[in-house]
């Protein structure tokens, strides 16, 4: 792979941590699409049930009885292997986020390649036009400014807040440190937090993905699997 | 990527599964290995409930103020409608009986006046379903710790098995979750008897874990140091029908 018309791009450790947290949020998406289905009414402060107001209710039909959907049928139950299977690929994906940001901030990885190096309206506004208007990245061999900020903005924002709103939801873990949720307002209000934080998860993968194309989608992944990316442009 | 970091990814990849496999034999000797600690989600199962057990294990749920209670209280279901139950009921549940038996000094069974004689608690306390939905209740109720005192727990024992009058259900948590003070078996719900509907005559309420392990209309408690002869051995229907065992999460 180390032929002269290529040059290194991703390290190790983005490649590995990258792939492992692709294989997590599916799972985490797909089983927690599931567990909201049970109840896809939302709340804000501490309790919320089928007689109290919501503050939204998704227009979806229910794996459970006990809402009003208005739909006149119930949808399957999965919520045993989906809680479990969330909870795993939790695990999963926060060793690996810990692993991701340690080597990251011993290697300079943050400093180097994701804070914006001399960051500028005009820059950032330039960019933000330039994405708009859906035009191929030229390939400049760093992150523009645009994929700087929101890099940074879902790992030290989306992720944290994730992890944090699922740990307030959880009844052991807040009587340990009742503030967990307490600064939330509520359980529900987390709930409510976590699926906003998956909408914008989703919003991300979808802005990623589409940029990943736009850019070239083999080169891109050939890059994030084996690490190089050739030095044509793609 | 150049060739020694490789090699010290491997390294560490194994290091790290080694660990492991060491820290789940001290979980094991430590008991922080849950009864549902095998299959596919087994390492999660065991991350789940050994961390809680090292970070919560005496940790108090949060108690709210009486503005906060949710009203009405949400009913989930309706109840039991076998001929058993509507006797009970008819009867004013006045020959309700909670048998405790197994690795006890003194197997008993309590009536609702005899729990009711002892001292009670009182707690406002959330009760969140895995589903999504909860809502806050002040319960009353004599402790678990209470009740197991009175008969006498051997020192071998290790968990409290529940049986519900309700078709399948049954539950069991382990002695810390069963001697914690706010683990109650509860016969009140805001100021008074607690509704059929919310699981009366009588229920185990355990509010640091998800509502399904406060298992409704209970009759029975064995005390025991394995759950391997109850039902498929993973201490509970829930697992049974693909849920934790421990549900503190």
């Amino acid at each position: 792979m180390a032929d002269s018309s290529s040059i290194p791009r991703h390290t190790g450790v983005v490649r590995v941590t990258h792939w492992l947290t692709t294989l997590c949020f599916l799972a985490l998406l797909v089983s927690g699409v599931e567990l909201v289905i049970s109840h896809p009414r939302f709340y804000w402060g501490e309790a919320g049930n089928s007689n109290t107001p919501a503050l939204f209710q998704l227009p979806i039909p229910a794996s459970r009885g006990g809402v009003n959907t208005g739909y006149a049928y119930v949808l399957p139950d999965q919520n045993g292997w989906s809680r479990s299977l969330h909870f795993q690929s939790a695990w999963i994906v926060g060793a690996t986020g810990l692993l991701y940001l340690l080597t990251g901030l011993k290697r300079g990885h943050f400093r180097r390649n994701l804070l914006p190096a001399d960051f500028s309206w005009r820059a950032l506004t330039q960019s933000l036009a330039e994405h708009l208007r859906f035009a191929a990245p030229a390939d400049s061999g760093s992150y523009n400014v645009l994929q700087r900020i929101t890099y940074l903005a879902v790992i030290f924002g989306l992720f944290p807040l994730m992890i944090w709103t699922g740990l307030a939801m959880s009844p052991g873990f807040t009587a340990a440190f009742p503030v967990t949720v307490t600064a939330f307002g509520g359980q529900q209000s987390a709930r409510t937090i976590h699926f906003f934080v998956t909408l914008f998860l989703v919003l991300f993968v979808a802005a990623h993905v589409t940029m990943i194309a736009l850019a070239g989608f083999r080169s891109r992944m050939r890059a994030m699997v084996t690490g190089r990316i050739s030095q044509e442009p793609s | 990527m150049s060739q020694p970091s490789r090699r010290k990814l491997i390294t560490a990849g194994l290091a790290g599964a080694s660990g492991l496999a060491v820290a789940a034999k001290l979980a094991g000797d430590q008991g922080l290995l849950p009864p549902d600690a095998k299959g596919i989600y087994g390492p999660g199962e065991i991350l789940n409930y050994a961390t809680h057990r090292l970070v919560s294990r005496h940790a108090m749920a949060r108690e709210f103020a009486p503005a906060q209670i949710s009203n009405p209280p949400y009913v989930n279901g309706p109840p039991p409608k076998d001929e058993t139950f509507l006797r009970h009921q008819s009867e004013g549940f006045a020959n309700w009986k909670l048998t405790v038996d197994g690795l006890v000094a003194l197997p008993a069974a309590f009536s609702l006046a005899d729990l009711k004689s002892h001292p009670s608690r009182s707690q406002i306390t959330h009760l969140a379903c895995e589903e999504g939905w909860s809502y806050i209740a002040e319960w009353k109720g004599v402790p678990l710790s209470q009740v197991l005192e009175l008969a006498g727990v051997k020192a071998t024992a290790k968990y409290v098995v529940y049986f519900s009058l309700q078709g399948d259900w049954w539950d069991s948590v382990d002695l810390d979750e069963a001697n914690h003070p706010q683990t109650l078996v509860a016969y009140g719900l805001n100021g008074g008897d607690l509704p059929v509907g919310n699981g009366g005559p009588l229920r185990m309420r355990v509010p640091r874990q998800l509502g399904y392990k406060s298992v409704k209309y209970i009759t029975r408690l064995t005390v025991t140091d394995s759950l391997k002869g109850f039902g498929k051995g993973l201490g509970s229907a829930s697992p049974e029908a693909g849920y934790s065992w421990y549900a503190g999460i």
